[in-house]
């Protein structure tokens, strides 16, 4: 490979050596300071010592806040997103790569305008019409209904659909196969690869969401994983024994799947992360 | 054969609803979600801001009074929010440059040949991916007055710690998120400097440019659009701010300094029951996002014309 400045240049790798520690080593803590039976913030606290290491930390966050439960909340609410971003986003992004239609361009133009919109803002609003005047407070449906169409998304199913050629859409046209058959046989099979990004783009956001789930849900049993460590953090930690070994085993199990799914998908995630920023 | 027949004679119709009508039933129910989610909520925002809205039983029926500006009044001279709003400058001041200069160098030391390459993104990737509440967790224990920062530190640790004390806590916020988004920028940068041209690395250097000059000269103009869009998503981010002033500082500590606009509109608006006045809040942080973005836009994007 030619790369004109600089060829062999120790001060790079350097530099993202010691870059890569700064962004690993909370993570490796984490992990440290989940397993240790009492806390030990000194130096040497960051490498294990055999005679301190335990499991309980996790029997205990999991005696507080129900892992199990709030797990199974976590994924409802995550697949009802990726549920919805599939079905209506994959409808959405079809038409406006591959339809002509009228409002189609207006259509696009919201989709570019929603995603600058912070949802943050909408808070307020949000609170009063789905808590209030729907009643949606501890359900799920009022978890997911923010969420439940994810437009970033719609947006790459829609880059992936005009990539494909014109003249497949036209020969299945004129062989009289209605658009719902053209998108469900032709089309889908051939941009399967996408709708996996799709699904792991869409997935960090719901599983990692904090403000929403926390604000319409008070009932424990209804809380995704997320707000229930929270809770535990701001309220019962500081009665516990460890609390923050215990917060560490929570934040371990939290984080775990997103990590785990994008080590293994980490091609897919970083491609579609690329893309999205360079074309939305 | 049978396309064109159908298009003939439904010219006139397929004018009025283009050639495949259907499209329409296709993205109807993502305009009926953006309509329901985004756009009904936005106007019931300003109304709300503009009314003594207060929450009452379902059904029940009340005057909701326009108040004009009283909302917007009190918001201004209530010194909670006057301070969230410094806080969140703060915020920008230290997250936006820090993040602009440091994904960008990541971005350039990695898109050389180098060894670990995929180790590396996926390491800066790793902390934006993970919940921001499983890490904030860790932060906290890395953090507190006894933790290991402040051990490594020894005397130079700040006394009062990172995130009790008034002068120290926003900015720890601050560079909480810069670690916690850093990633995200980096694959921006990344995918910029794919289409700087190595044509004008040659140059530079031809010209006896040194690498340091080149980075300036070349790079640095080169992932400019980039950079813009940089700025703006940081800034949006940073808007947005709340579930780490809420769990790092525990509510906004100490005494309001690191408070959100986002916080103060959740404790204004939701706890304490003024969802008008949380309302105000919000919109004046649209104000001030959308103001801001301009600002940024020309300020950064000037050499796009």
């Amino acid at each position: 490979m030619k790369q004109s400045p600089s060829r062999k240049s120790p001060w790079r790798f350097l530099t993202l050596l010691v870059g890569a520690f700064v962004f690993l080593f909370p993570f490796y803590y984490m992990l440290i300071g989940s397993l240790q039976a009492e806390p030990d913030p000194s130096v040497k606290g960051a490498f294990p010592s055999p005679g301190n290491l335990t499991g309980k930390n996790y029997t205990e966050i999991n005696a507080a806040i129900d892992l199990g439960r709030s797990l199974l909340n976590s994924g409802i609410f995550t697949g009802g997103v990726i549920l919805g971003t599939l079905v209506f986003g994959v409808l959405t992004g079809y038409a406006l790569a591959r339809l002509q239609f009228r409002g189609r361009g207006a259509v696009f133009n919201l989709m570019l305008l929603v995603q600058v919109v912070p949802f943050q803002l909408l808070t307020i609003p949000l609170y009063v019409l789905i808590v209030r005047s729907y009643g949606l407070a501890d359900s799920y449906l009022g978890m997911i209904a923010p969420f439940a169409i994810n437009s970033t998304a719609v947006f790459v199913f829609r880059q992936y659909f005009l990539q494909l050629p014109q003249e497949l859409f036209d020969a299945a046209r004129i062989d009289g196969a209605g658009e719902l058959n053209i998108l469900w046989r032709v089309a889908i099979p051939l941009v399967k690869p996408a709708l996996l990004t799709g699904v792991l783009l869409t997935f960090i956001g719901p599983w990692n969401e904090f403000l929403w789930p926390f604000l319409i849900t008070k009932q424990q049993d209804l809380q995704p994983l997320a707000v229930s460590l929270s809770n535990y953090l701001t309220t019962v930690s500081a009665r516990a024994a460890n609390p923050f070994g215990a917060v560490l085993a929570g934040a371990c199990v939290l984080a775990a799947p997103a990590i785990g799914m994008f080590i293994v998908f980490q091609r897919r995630f970083i491609s579609s992360s690329l893309e999205s920023g360079v074309k939305g | 054969m049978s396309a064109r027949g159908r298009s003939g004679r439904g010219g006139v119709l397929s004018s009025v609803l283009g050639k495949q009508p259907i499209g329409t039933a296709f993205v109807t129910p993502y305009v009926v979600f953006l309509a329901v989610i985004f756009a009904y909520p936005l106007g019931f925002a300003v109304y709300m801001s503009f009314h003594d809205y207060f929450f009452t039983a379902p059904g029940a029926i009340v005057e909701r009074p326009w108040v004009g500006f009283a909302n917007y009044a009190a918001v201004l001279s209530d010194p909670a929010v006057r301070r969230s709003f410094v806080n969140v400058g703060i915020f920008l001041l230290i997250n936006v440059p820090l993040t602009v200069v440091l994904s960008l160098v990541l971005a350039y030391a990695l898109n050389a040949a180098i060894r670990w390459r995929t180790f590396f993104r996926v390491s800066y990737y790793v902390p934006y991916v993970a919940a921001s509440v499983a890490v904030v967790g860790v932060w906290l224990f890395l953090f507190n007055s006894d933790g290991l920062v402040n051990r490594l530190l020894g005397p130079l640790a700040p006394d009062p710690s990172w995130l009790v004390n008034s002068a120290l806590a926003m900015p720890t916020v601050a560079f909480y998120v810069t670690w916690k988004q850093l990633g995200f920028f980096i694959l921006l940068y990344l995918a910029a400097l794919q289409n700087v041209s190595k044509d004008l690395y040659e140059a530079a250097s031809m010209d006896g440019a040194g690498r340091l000059k080149s980075f300036w000269n070349v790079t640095v103009p080169g992932v400019r659009p980039a950079t813009t869009l940089v700025v703006l998503l940081a800034t949006v981010t940073g808007a947005n701010l709340f579930t780490e002033p809420y769990l790092l500082t525990g509510g906004g500590g100490p005494d309001g300094a690191s408070a959100s606009p986002v916080l103060i509109m959740y404790q204004k608006g939701i706890e304490q029951g003024n969802p008008d006045i949380g309302s105000a809040i919000g919109v004046l942080l649209v104000i001030g996002v959308l103001l801001l973005a301009l600002a940024e836009r020309r300020f950064v994007g000037r050499e796009d014309r």
